[in-house]
């Protein structure tokens, strides 16, 4: 009761904060999307970090790594630190140049000037809100994930179905799903994109500094940074999977399993020497077999894992982190910026506060082999983890507070976004802009925003044991698709509207078809372990160049208007 | 440096991100960190410097001046 007595208390502060921001509000639909371009550089780096880092970052890559182990690290997160500081760089101060000289406040307002088509825009759109809606649905199944362990036993007689038994009377996913898109809903609709920079950078704030202390907390717990890594899973001469070491909750600290206790075998591996290696500290891939007890009915099964990852899929898995380039979010928070000059400290530090909330994640997640059942479902490894090891109440509160921070962070810069195209590219754009006031367009976007937060609820409870991980990368690799359409278009003045329309075409057809052949969200790999991003990347690229080069070339006006660099040196 | 160099680095970053070489170690720096995770919390640094060296040797000047100029031409 009392961890949850501290996370209603950090969901007040927010709505607190949120009811600040509502009187810094300048009333103007401006203020409302882009703030005015009022946002520094420190608020710039939290809004944009923030946002680029939701339940993925904390409760996924914390799970990822408890299944394939540290391998996850460079997989996503070290790539990352170069590909979005380059998009910040590259693609970020251009967008945000062009949103400033020409007044865009959406990412399709810049494309239907730069292609010269309006259709283009109607095309866009719902592609732009169907990858953006299972962005929305990880944070909210992973806020779900994470609060019920941590509050099993507030509400037995209440909450008497929980996701395993001894989660009983633990707050349902739904329940915190639905407080926290209240909470989310709430100052996003008072506040605008200013409530939502200054939300941000309160919770990537809060969700940096718990998650440090939560990995102190674990270290301490696992009896010191150094014991910590003989934790992990181990494989034995016999090529059985034990856990040398168990917590004892009593004793409040690891004590050693005699014998050692079996929790799986080896079933095949890239690599001859397995002995006495903790597969969860490489990136060998290693089939495995584990035992899974059915909390239920007390029956064991087996089920099947690869640990590690393939040297192919690890590569290509650096068209992933394109996806940034083409965030609608992320657009509408690099257009607050007051000046190019504040892009420039996330260009240095976003790296390194991926490095600061990642690291300690995927060591926690390798670390968890050893101590969790590995049947444990992943998103759900970093609340056991901080259940099992961390025993005071307000300290879980609070570290839970930290995960929901980073949830909310990013669940509130999309539900503005999704609000703010809809209500500039669809509603204002047909009407005419002298159709409505400016107390209108903020009303319409407030209530689309309604509208988007209440179906992304029901498709969350739908979806609810999605895996948080796998969800996003389908997420993230849609986008990715549509990278080329943002760099031909801010780099190739040979680039087309048809070449547009097809580039757009062939990622989202090509994305479609190996969504469907993953049973909609899955994990899935072509071939020899290439992820689709890629695949959908070339289709895009191959689209964008060949139709650009067999149809006409963009006027000699659009020309001027978008590589201003030419005209200064003619 | 000029920005010809921060392209090159850019691109070797790329490369040496694809350390195969450690593919199959797991010994432990500072007793704590696999060698896997510790080279690519080093790449982190690495890339914040870039980022440094970037803002740096290749800022573009003439980007800011552009969208701060005052002719509208919407």
């Amino acid at each position: 009761m009392t961890t949850l007595i501290v996370i209603a208390c950090y969901l007040c502060l927010l709505l607190t904060l949120g009811f600040f921001s509502n009187r810094l509000f300048r009333g103007t639909s401006k203020d409302y999307f882009v703030a005015s371009h009022s946002i520094g550089p420190f608020l710039l780096l939290m809004s944009v970090f923030g946002t680029t880092m939701t339940a993925f970052a904390l409760v996924g890559s914390t799970g990822k790594s408890f299944e394939r182990g540290i391998g996850t690290y460079g997989l996503m997160a070290s790539i990352s630190g170069l590909v979005h500081a380059g998009i910040f760089f590259l693609i970020g101060i251009r967008l945000w140049a062009f949103g400033k000289k020409y007044g865009y406040i959406t990412q399709i307002q810049f494309f239907r000037d730069r292609f010269d088509s309006d259709k283009l825009g109607y095309f866009l759109f719902p592609i732009l809100v169907l990858l953006v809606v299972p962005y929305l649905l990880i944070g909210i199944i992973g806020a779900g994930k994470t609060i019920e362990p941590v509050t099993a036993g507030a509400f037995p007689t209440f909450f008497t179905n929980p996701s395993a038994p001894p989660w009983l009377g633990g707050i349902p996913p739904w329940l915190t799903g639905l407080v926290v898109c209240l909470v989310v809903l709430s100052y996003v609709f008072m506040g605008g994109s200013r409530g939502a920079a200054f939300a941000n950078t309160f919770q990537t704030i809060v969700f940096m500094v718990m998650g440090v202390v939560a990995f102190i907390f674990i270290i301490n717990a696992l009896g010191g940074i150094e014991n910590a890594g003989k934790i992990p899973a181990r494989i034995t001469d016999q090529s059985a999977i034990v856990q040398d070491y168990r917590y004892d909750k009593k004793q409040a600290s690891i004590v050693a399993n005699e014998p050692p206790r079996v929790i799986g075998k080896v079933l095949s591996s890239e690599s001859d020497d397995v002995v006495n290696q903790q597969p969860h500290f490489w990136r060998e891939t290693t089939q495995v077999e584990f035992k899974k007890k059915n909390p239920k009915t007390g029956e064991l099964s087996f089920f099947e894992r690869e640990l590690g990852y393939s040297f192919i899929t690890f590569v290509t898995y650096l068209f992933i982190p394109l996806s940034v380039g083409m965030f609608p979010h992320l657009f509408q928070h690099w257009l607050t910026a007051k000046s190019a000059k504040s892009f420039r400290l996330t260009v240095i530090a976003h790296p390194l506060c991926i490095m600061v909330v990642w690291v300690p994640c995927v060591l926690v997640g390798a670390w968890a082999s050893g101590v969790l059942p590995p049947g444990i479902p992943p998103p759900a490894v970093l609340s056991a983890m901080l259940n099992l090891l961390v025993g005071d109440p307000i300290l879980i509160g609070l570290l839970t507070a930290g995960v929901l921070a980073a949830i909310m962070s990013s669940l509130d810069s999309q539900f503005l976004c999704l609000g703010t195209i809809f209500t500039n590219d669809i509603v204002v754009h047909r009407a005419g802009k002298k159709r409505y006031t400016d107390k209108q367009i903020i009303s319409i976007a407030r209530i689309f925003i309604i509208c988007i937060v209440t179906l992304t609820y029901f498709l969350a409870m739908l979806a609810k044991d999605a895996n948080v991980f796998d969800l996003a990368i389908w997420c993230f690799s849609g986008f990715s698709a549509l990278f080329p359409l943002v760099f031909a278009a801010l780099y190739w003045k040979r680039a087309t509207k048809q070449g547009a329309i097809a580039s757009i075409a062939a990622a989202v057809l090509s994305w479609l078809y190996y969504f469907h052949l993953s049973g909609y969200g899955g994990e899935y790999l072509v071939g020899p372990g290439i992820v689709p991003a890629a695949i959908c990347f070339a289709a895009a690229s191959v689209a964008m160049v060949v139709v650009s080069l067999v149809t006409d070339p963009p006027s000699p006006q659009t020309v001027a208007k978008f590589f201003p660099e030419n005209n200064s040196k003619s | 440096m000029g920005k010809r160099m921060v392209w090159f680095l850019f691109i070797l970053m790329f490369f040496l991100h694809q350390d195969f070489w450690w593919w199959d170690h797991s010994f432990l720096i500072l007793g704590f960190l696999p060698i896997g995770l510790a080279y690519h919390g080093i790449f982190s640094i690495a890339c914040a410097i870039l980022g440094w060296a970037a803002v740096r040797f290749a800022w573009p000047e003439e980007l800011e001046k552009f969208a701060e100029s005052s002719d509208q031409s919407k």
